[in-house]
């Protein structure tokens, strides 16, 4: 019941703010879902128990909210709550008319906002879908349908350069995604006496039955479900297009983007190693999932090093961070643990770091690394959560991605995984040294051009201080709640 | 019945021939309104397998069975090719003009990329016997070909027909190798499908008038 109102709640009010004409109206809608979206995710939570993800397990139902699927939902939820609010006083200070790009100086328009509206709702009922699929299929086709909705949503500012991250986005992620359909295929072939005896091709029934799974088949299977989801993920060298669409998008859809959707993608994948665990195919699974995650990171320290556009740079960070929760599940044990946490942590301030970054591009109208300076003396809230942001996005303590990032280090050595955790800690450090030097170099100093401090407002400040707090209160103290629901997500992933 | 079923298991065979050899005067085609009708032949004819293969004695002939072959006929034989041919209108464009890769270097390629898929399928033990020994080499080569097309032609059109063309070799492999997936999971697949073509569709739109052409390899102001 809950579910299916989680999911149909935004499909039936994105499709009807397509036709609603009045701004204030739709933008009423947008918030209005976002708030009963978050409280039936919090009536979730109330019945939430220990049993809760046995019993979706043991239901075989093709729609059930287990532990993992519940914290991914909740991250969603709550994102989009902050996103909302936030974009209501976004799309109001937009412009109908045509304007000028800051970067080509040529005219452009906005796409209708009932587009763009419409768009983010439905974005919000397939995202939902995939947290709460429990059939493959289903799965897949959430995944694909959050492609195409989140597509329209890059090209909001008609510019040359949108339109071209939006083919990209749509044609990369899209093959990607058609290479993960083959990966269900092949888990079918893989079922013993064909997937329609053994209850079809419902994670339950498959973790069951795993031990008699045809292995090669089911390898396969994970190859493919890696390479494809992993595309939608960000994951080196299947990162291409992700920099470029989390760029160019408008910074509340770029907040959705890097905060909630790479975590679906990721989702897919995990589905598909809790199969591969059951099945005793769980070290194959890992190495491929230490390796791409390692060589994510690598690509996101060098990328990162010499970066000259601000959201770029957020966005070559969430190429490392996917890489750090692959690489935190590949290690097993106390790393799957550091992984759930981490995804919510990274989820939190990453789109407290992209509001943020819209707020100074509004203010500066360049996305310039090098043309920004004296953030802090401008916009004093902003240039606050902006350098905070950062501290907490390199795992820097009190910050909540310091746990989890340590704990994923311990991990590696638990392993006895030396040379990996080496690896890994040089590269948060190259990281982190990157990262700072450019955003505190922002921070900083004067505008090339004097500009007079600004009057913030409330509804751009609000959402991101919120989502960053959060991120710093679970570094202090983590509920019991979710310590429970974590520990439930890590068990499924062969954690402790 | 006998004859029945080796009858059906032939023009199964057929159907899979004539969408590899539909696979390979694509990759040899410039004219876009050529490639668009291949895509749409091969839709068509992959209307027919579903039934052909439960005939042939893999699976029960149920009546979900013959909607989908009817569903998927109607949608890549005319809805799909409509839509493209509707996009390629607005765009103003006739011919793929600079492939990355050749036309004739790509036929040379797409029959490469056959005998490698009848090298592969000979070699990858299946766990339950397909319809016909032609179904995996098949499907693999239609799969590779489509990533071929849809790496190799800069139009942004013939991408697309590239990844209509790598989703119908998915499609072979999923009716002829893995059973079915339940119907409203097909139909939820094929929606997405239908949404791809058309958001994608509205892109290529967007994309001419923008530019002025649909070589999307020119769009490159996006890097680092």
């Amino acid at each position: 019941m809950v579910i299916a109102a989680l999911i149909l709640i935004p499909m039936l009010s994105g499709s009807l703010a397509f036709f609603l004409a009045d701004d204030r109206a739709r933008r009423g809608l947008l918030v209005a879902v976002a708030l009963a979206h978050f409280g039936l995710v919090g009536l979730v939570w109330r019945g939430w128990g220990a049993a809760s993800t046995a019993l979706a397990e043991a239901s075989g139902a093709w729609l059930a909210i287990d532990a993992t699927g519940l914290i991914f939902l909740s991250i969603v939820s709550t994102l989009f709550l902050a996103v909302s609010a936030y974009g209501v006083g976004y799309l109001a200070r937009e412009r109908r008319s045509a304007h000028v790009d800051v970067v080509e100086h040529l005219y452009f328009r906005n796409e209708p906002e009932a587009v763009f509206t419409g768009c983010l709702l439905l974005f919000l009922g397939s995202m939902t879908l995939v947290t709460v699929s429990q059939h493959f299929g289903l799965l897949w086709v959430g995944i694909e349908a959050t492609t195409l909705a989140s597509a329209p949503l890059i090209y909001f500012h008609r510019q040359h350069r949108s339109l071209e991250a939006t083919w990209k986005y749509l044609l990369i992620c899209s093959v990607g995604i058609a290479l993960a359909l083959m990966g269900n295929f092949l888990l079918a072939v893989a079922t013993p006496g064909g997937s329609e005896d053994s209850g079809g091709l419902v994670l339950g029934n498959l973790t069951r039955g795993a031990r008699s799974l045809d292995a090669p088949w089911l390898k396969g299977a994970f190859l493919f479900f890696l390479v494809g989801y992993g595309t939608k993920m960000g994951l080196a060298p299947l990162h291409t297009w992700l920099p470029d669409a989390h760029s160019e998008s408008p910074s509340m859809a770029s907040a959705l983007l890097s905060g909630a959707l790479l975590n679906c993608a990721f989702l897919g994948i995990l589905r598909a190693y809790q199969v591969c665990l059951a099945a005793g195919q769980a070290a194959f699974c890992q190495d491929l999932l230490i390796g791409f995650g390692l060589f994510s990171m690598l690509m996101a320290a060098v990328f990162v090093l010499n970066q000259s556009d601000y959201k770029r740079m957020l966005a070559y960070s969430s190429v490392e961070h996917m890489g750090i929760l692959a690489l935190g599940v590949g290690l097993g044990s106390s790393g799957a643990f550091g992984s759930a946490l981490h995804a919510v942590n990274h989820s939190l301030t990453k789109a407290s770091l992209f509001l943020t970054a819209g707020n100074i591009l509004g203010a500066y109208a360049t996305k310039s690394i090098g043309d920004v300076k004296g953030v802090l003396r401008v916009l004093p809230a902003s240039g606050v959560l902006w350098v905070a942001g950062m501290f907490s996005i390199t795992g820097s303590p009190p910050f909540g991605m310091f746990l989890s990032e340590f704990t994923i280090l311990k991990a590696g050595f638990d392993a006895g995984r030396g040379v990996v955790a080496a690896a890994y800690l040089g590269l948060l450090g190259i990281i982190f040294v990157g990262m700072s030097s450019l955003v505190l170099g922002m921070a900083q100093g004067e505008p090339a051009e004097p500009m007079a401090p600004r009057r913030e407002k409330v509804w751009s400040i609000l959402p991101p201080a919120a989502l960053l707090l959060l991120s710093l209160a679970f570094g202090v103290y983590l509920p019991p709640t979710l310590r429970d629901a974590l520990a439930e997500m890590s068990r499924s992933l062969g954690g402790r | 019945m006998s004859l029945l079923s080796d009858l059906a298991r032939l023009i199964a065979e057929l159907i899979l021939i004539f969408v590899v050899l539909t696979d390979l005067i694509l990759l040899g085609s410039s004219r876009l309104t050529s490639t668009i009708r291949l895509s749409a032949w091969q839709g068509m004819a992959l209307g027919f397998l579903p039934l052909m293969v439960s005939r042939a004695g893999f699976g029960p002939t149920t009546l979900r069975l013959v909607t989908l072959g009817a569903v998927l006929f109607a949608m890549k034989g005319f809805l799909f090719p409509r839509l493209l041919l509707r996009a390629l209108r607005t765009a103003e464009v006739r011919h793929e003009i600079r492939p990355i890769v050749g036309f004739q270097a790509s036929i040379l390629a797409g029959i490469a990329i056959v005998a490698a898929s009848f090298w592969m399928g000979g070699r990858l033990p299946l766990p339950r016997p397909a319809p016909t020994p032609l179904a995996l080499p098949m499907a693999l080569s239609t799969i590779l070909i489509g990533l071929f097309a849809i790496t190799t032609r800069a139009n942004a059109l013939n991408q697309v027909v590239g990844y209509l063309v790598m989703e119908n070799g998915i499609f072979i492999f999923g009716v002829a190798l893995a059973q079915e997936e339940p119907f409203i999971v097909e139909m939820g697949v094929l929606l997405d499908v239908f949404v791809a073509v058309f958001v994608m569709g509205i892109a290529i739109f967007h994309i001419g008038r923008e530019f002025d052409h649909i070589e999307v390899d020119q769009l490159s102001s996006l890097k680092d």
